[in-house]
């Protein structure tokens, strides 16, 4: 097991410089004029001479070949310094830590609900198998799984704000906003709804949720219907097992077969859903973002790549890489402690 | 019995598996109807722009039935009326963007799933087929590709090749091959080791052929059934692209692009917004139908010719 975990962390800085290299490379493309646009106030940029413009691409070492740029790119990474943000306003390493918790926020809230009833749904649909309800949930399932997050997030917030006016876009409104960002709100988790409790601010609590249901109900319609069909054909699988079949010839009550028996073993292939989900929810929701104009790392990485900045691109990259390897390495242990049978090497 | 009456009673019973099923059933005729609605656009939606007559007086023809005609000159959305049924924004006929936008989704799925599909079968086969040194190397390149997400490996590519569905079709084939590529090689692996691969081999046939004519028939419809399952997301992603405004130009015949429209209209004024609702609900549900079918026929030959998953 350690020597597993040790080559497959050995793997990550290879995936990473990987990852660095497809991207600064696809920013090639652009040339060095494009690039340099990245570097220049756009007001001024128009205006600028062809001389100047030569000055500029030299100071920003855009005329250098591609190898030695990269070289400088990489080596000033290593040394922490991934560049400045256009659109971060801050350091781009600053800038991702800034709006990752907001981000996770929003995972952990979604998974509680997509967890706790996909698992649910799921196990009712295997236990009734062919049935009205099953074919009911599976239909549910199946027309949730086709709906684009968009339309279905374009939907919850003319339902939601327009008509009843409950959930509104954004992450705070203005006057929660100002009592975060004074001196005497402690940032203890870094999740505004948390620090918010624990700060005694009800006030501010109610709002932060006010505004992040909207974004958790349209993210968990979405993801619902994944685990409920990765439940559903594990619990069916497990049920015509013998040992169920024992269980019952030997009168254990059928909630006790269902709940006791089955559903733990029906478990294990659910763990490494739910872990890609959270991988997946940390990754999948720029456009969720950009619908609920959310401050998170999804929209830092949405506006970076419609304006070219390609430091924060390459930054914002290069985290979701190293969370998508680490949290599928995590995924693989905890898949080896649900189920002994499991061996990594 | 011939041989090939009996492949037509084997096809004739995998048919009638698939028509037992009655999600199965809706999934083909949502398909089938729109198909019809691609194929006869140009009769459903004439493609004229009524604003504009030619010489005698007839309503212009459009050079590029894909861009869709500003018809009136009020921007605000207009409910739908006789002339037109699903309602109007931004001066453009929502009818005319549905119905148009269902060739650009076929387009855009299919040559995106069939191009990148292709290409991961290349890749797969040479990595599962020669394993060793060149397995590990295209593996690790694979991976690499599999640690970006999807959505943000094609916005960002979108932006720098510049606007268009040809661009947004050319990201999401470069960052859409390695599903296909990694399935196939593990079905090659397991099948690499049966018999008639290792008599093949023995009898001196050659490797191309091996693989063009015993390994490839025996693996390719995992790889078929994930294509399927994979056109609804990838018309999601490029609709999700259009929607943030990159890929398709403005006005296209787009379903994205067409929601794109309303996003100012929903997230601007708040009270009356939900009068503009045509806006958001037919090109929404054009592609969540689109997508449900493609899920639906997927899923279907899922249980038909992968047993294991019920």
């Amino acid at each position: 097991m350690t020597t597993f975990i040790i080559r497959r962390l050995l793997l990550l800085p290879l995936i990473v410089l990987g990852v660095s290299l497809i991207i600064f490379s696809l920013f090639q493309i652009l040339g060095p004029d494009k690039l340099l646009a990245a570097y220049v106030n756009p007001n001024v940029f128009d205006k600028l001479s062809s001389e100047e413009l030569e000055v500029l691409k030299e100071k920003y070492g855009l005329t250098k070949p591609f190898a030695e740029r990269y070289g400088i790119w990489l080596w000033n990474a290593l040394k922490g310094d991934l560049g400045w943000s256009q659109v971060g306003k801050d350091a781009v390493l600053k800038s991702i830590l800034s709006r990752f918790p907001y981000t996770l926020e929003l995972a952990l809230y979604a998974l509680i609900p997509v967890v706790g009833v996909g698992i649910w749904l799921g196990v009712a649909a295997a236990v009734h198998r062919d049935k009205f309800l099953d074919q009911f949930i599976r239909i549910f399932a199946i027309v949730g799984w086709s709906f684009p997050d968009f339309v279905f997030g374009l939907l919850i917030l003319m339902v939601f704000y327009s008509v009843l006016g409950w959930f509104p876009p954004g992450t705070l409104s203005q006057w929660a906003e100002e009592i975060v960002k004074s001196e005497s709100f402690h940032k203890i988790t870094h999740l505004v709804s948390i620090d918010a409790l624990l700060n005694g601010r009800l006030d501010v609590f109610w709002d932060a949720l006010r505004h992040i249901i909207g974004p958790v109900i349209t993210l968990s319609f979405l993801w619902w219907a994944y685990l409920l069909r990765i439940t559903r054909s594990s619990m069916l699988e497990v049920l015509s097992k013998e040992y169920v079949r024992t269980a019952r010839a030997k009168g254990v009550s059928e909630h006790d077969v269902i709940h006791k028996h089955a559903q733990r073993n029906a478990m294990i292939p659910v763990v490494t859903v739910a872990g890609n989900m959270v991988i997946g929810l940390l990754s999948g929701t720029v456009i969720i973002e950009v619908i609920f104009n959310r401050t998170g790392i999804g929209r830092l990485a949405a506006d970076a790549a419609v304006q070219l900045d390609y430091a924060t691109v390459l930054g914002t990259t290069l985290f979701y890489s190293i969370v998508l390897v680490l949290g599928n390495l995590i995924i693989d242990i905890l898949y080896a402690v649900f189920d002994p049978r499991v061996r990594l090497g | 019995m011939s041989k090939e009456r009996k492949m037509n009673t084997e096809l004739r019973r995998t048919m009638r598996k698939i028509f037992r099923n009655p999600s199965a059933v809706l999934g083909f005729a949502l398909l089938i109807f729109f198909v019809i609605v691609a194929i006869f656009a140009p009769l459903i939606a004439e493609p004229i722009n009524p604003m504009m007559l030619d010489d005698n007086g007839n309503p212009m023809k459009l050079d590029d039935p894909y861009v869709m005609p500003i018809i009136t000159w009020s921007s605000t959305p207009v409910p739908p009326s006789a002339d037109h049924p699903f309602g109007m924004i931004q001066g453009r006929d929502i009818f005319y963007g549905v119905v148009w936008g269902t060739r650009t989704a076929f387009f855009i799925g299919l040559t995106v799933t069939i191009i990148s599909t292709l290409f991961g079968i290349l890749i797969g086969s040479i990595s599962g087929y020669y394993g060793g040194w060149i397995d590990e190397v295209l593996m690790r390149i694979t991976d690499v590709f599999m640690s970006i997400p999807f959505l943000l490996a094609a916005m960002v590519l979108t932006t720098i090749l510049g606007n268009g569905i040809d661009k947004v079709m050319i990201a999401m084939t470069v960052f859409g091959w390695m599903g296909a590529a990694r399935l196939i090689r593990a079905n090659i692996l397991q099948v690499k080791e049966e018999q008639y691969i290792l008599a093949s081999k023995a009898l001196g046939v050659k490797d191309y052929f091996i693989i063009m004519r015993h390994v490839l028939p025996n693996t390719i419809f995992p790889v078929l059934i994930q294509a399927s399952m994979r056109m609804g997301s990838l018309v999601i992603t490029a609709a999700g692209l259009s929607f943030l405004g990159l890929g398709a130009p403005l006005g296209y015949a787009d379903w994205g692009s067409m929601l794109n429209f309303t996003r100012n209209w929903i997230l601007g004024a708040s009270g009356s917004t939900f009068s503009y609702w045509y806006a958001v609900f037919y090109p929404g549900m054009a592609m969540v139908l689109f997508v449900l079918a493609w899920n639906l026929v997927g899923d279907a030959l899922r249980d038909v010719f992968d047993p294991r998953l019920k």
